[in-house]
C-alpha cells in the first residue's frame, strides 16, 4: 500500500525544553523513543488488514498475564508495556526485530500522533475557538455560543453543530515536524516544537506523509 | 538527573556573575549587522546599563529583567540567562531589596526610585 510510512517507532514524552542556535532560541520536546520489538506482522490473508505490532517499555514478567507471556513468547522479546499497531508493511520487518530511535535522522521530518491533555467538559470557546462577546462595557453576552439554528424551519438543530462538550483526549497528530537532534544512546529524540499528549504518555512518531513533497520535503534533503 | 536537564545542562554558561534583583548591571551583546546593500555581516556590540528587576524560570531557560531610564521613558529588556548573544554581565553595584521582583520601581519617579546600596560587611 502507498500510505504506508517505511518507518515508525514508539515511545515516551519527556517534556520541554529550548535550546540555543546561533542567536535564536528553537523550542523542542523531547521523547524516550524505543528500543521497540515487533511482536506480530498482520497480514490480509490472515487478519484482512497489513500492519506491524510494536512493542515498548520495559514491565516486570509478574504484571504480564499468561496470554500475554504466550503472546511475547511467540516474538521472542521480553514482556513489554505496551503494544501498538503501526501501518507500517509487514514484508520489510521481522517478529521479534529490534527498533531504536536511529532510524530518525536530523533534519527528517516526522509526524507525532498521541492523546491529546483532555479539557473535560468545555464551553465553545475553548472547544471550538468561539470570539465570545465582550467582558464588559454593559455587555450581558460573554462566553455562551449564541443562535444555534433557525426557527420553524427547519425547527431543529443541524447534526454536526459546534457545541458545548468533552475537550480533548482524543488522539492527535501533529504532523510535519522536524528532528531536531537523535540521541542514539541514550535512546532520544528531539523534535522541533510541541507534540499532543501531557509529559508521560506514548507517542507514535511516523515518516511524515507530507516529507518528499513541496517545500518541506525540498528542505529534508 | 532526568534527560532534559541533562540537555539543558550542556546550554549553561558558566561564568555567569552572582546577581540578584535590585543590582545595577551591564550587560553587553553582540549584534549582527546588515547595512543596507552589502551583503557581508557585522558584528556589533552594545551594552545595556540598568536595574535588575526581575529574575525568573531555571535551567536553561532562565531570564532576567534589567530596567533603565533612556531619554526620560523608562526601557526595560528581558534576556535569556544563558543566551550566546550575551557576550558579558558585570555587576555595577549590589542593592539591598526586600523582594524578588521588583515592580513597584515602575510606579516610582526620581528619588523614590532608587534602590538602597548594599553595605559591605
Amino acid at each position: 500500500m502507498s500510505n504506508m510510512a517505511k518507518k515508525a517507532i514508539l515511545g515516551k514524552k519527556l517534556g520541554m525544553t529550548q535550546l540555543f542556535v546561533g542567536d535564536v532560541v528553537v523550542p523542542v520536546t523531547v521523547i524516550k523513543a524505543g528500543p521497540c520489538h515487533v511482536t506480530q506482522l498482520k497480514s490480509n490473508e490472515k487478519d484482512g488488514y497489513e500492519a506491524v505490532q510494536l512493542g515498548y517499555g520495559d514491565v516486570k514478567e509478574a504484571r504480564v498475564n499468561q496470554p500475554m507471556k504466550g503472546h511475547f513468547r511467540k516474538a521472542g522479546t521480553m514482556p513489554l508495556e505496551i503494544l501498538a499497531e503501526v501501518p507500517l508493511n509487514p514484508q520489510e520487518f521481522k517478529v521479534g526485530q529490534k527498533i531504536l530511535a536511529d532510524i530518525f535522522h536530523e533534519g527528517e521530518r516526522a509526524d507525532v500522533t498521541g492523546v491529546s491533555k483532555g479539557k473535560g467538559f468545555s464551553g465553545v470557546v475553548k472547544r471550538w475557538g468561539f470570539s465570545g462577546g465582550p467582558a464588559s462595557h454593559g455587555s450581558t453576552f460573554h462566553r455562551a455560543p449564541g443562535s444555534i439554528g433557525q426557527c420553524a424551519t427547519p425547527s431543529r438543530v443541524f447534526k454536526g453543530r459546534k457545541l458545548p462538550g468533552r475537550a480533548g483526549g482524543a488522539r492527535v497528530t501533529a504532523q510535519n515536524l522536524e528532528i531536531f537532534r537523535v540521541d542514539s544512546e541514550r535512546n532520544l529524540i528531539l523534535v522541533r516544537g510541541a507534540v499532543p499528549g501531557p509529559k508521560g504518555s506514548l507517542v507514535v512518531l511516523r515518516e511524515s506523509v507530507k516529507s518528499g513533497r513541496g517545500k518541506a520535503g525540498k528542505r529534508v534533503s | 538527573m532526568n534527560e532534559i536537564q541533562d540537555i539543558e545542562r550542556q546550554q549553561l554558561k558558566q561564568d555567569i556573575p552572582d546577581f540578584k534583583p535590585g543590582d545595577t548591571v551591564r550587560v553587553t551583546i553582540e549584534t549582527k549587522e546588515r547595512s543596507g546593500d552589502s551583503k557581508t555581516e557585522r558584528k556589533r556590540s552594545q551594552s545595556f546599563q540598568g536595574l535588575v528587576i526581575r529574575r525568573q524560570g531555571s535551567g536553561a531557560r532562565e531570564t532576567f529583567t534589567v530596567r533603565k531610564i533612556s531619554f526620560g521613558v523608562g526601557v526595560e529588556r528581558t534576556f535569556p540567562l544563558h543566551s550566546p548573544v550575551i557576550k558579558d554581565i558585570k555587576v555595577i553595584s549590589e542593592g539591598d531589596v526586600r523582594r524578588a521582583k521588583l515592580y513597584y520601581i515602575r510606579e516610582k519617579v526620581g528619588k523614590e526610585a532608587r534602590v538602597k546600596k548594599k553595605k559591605l560587611s
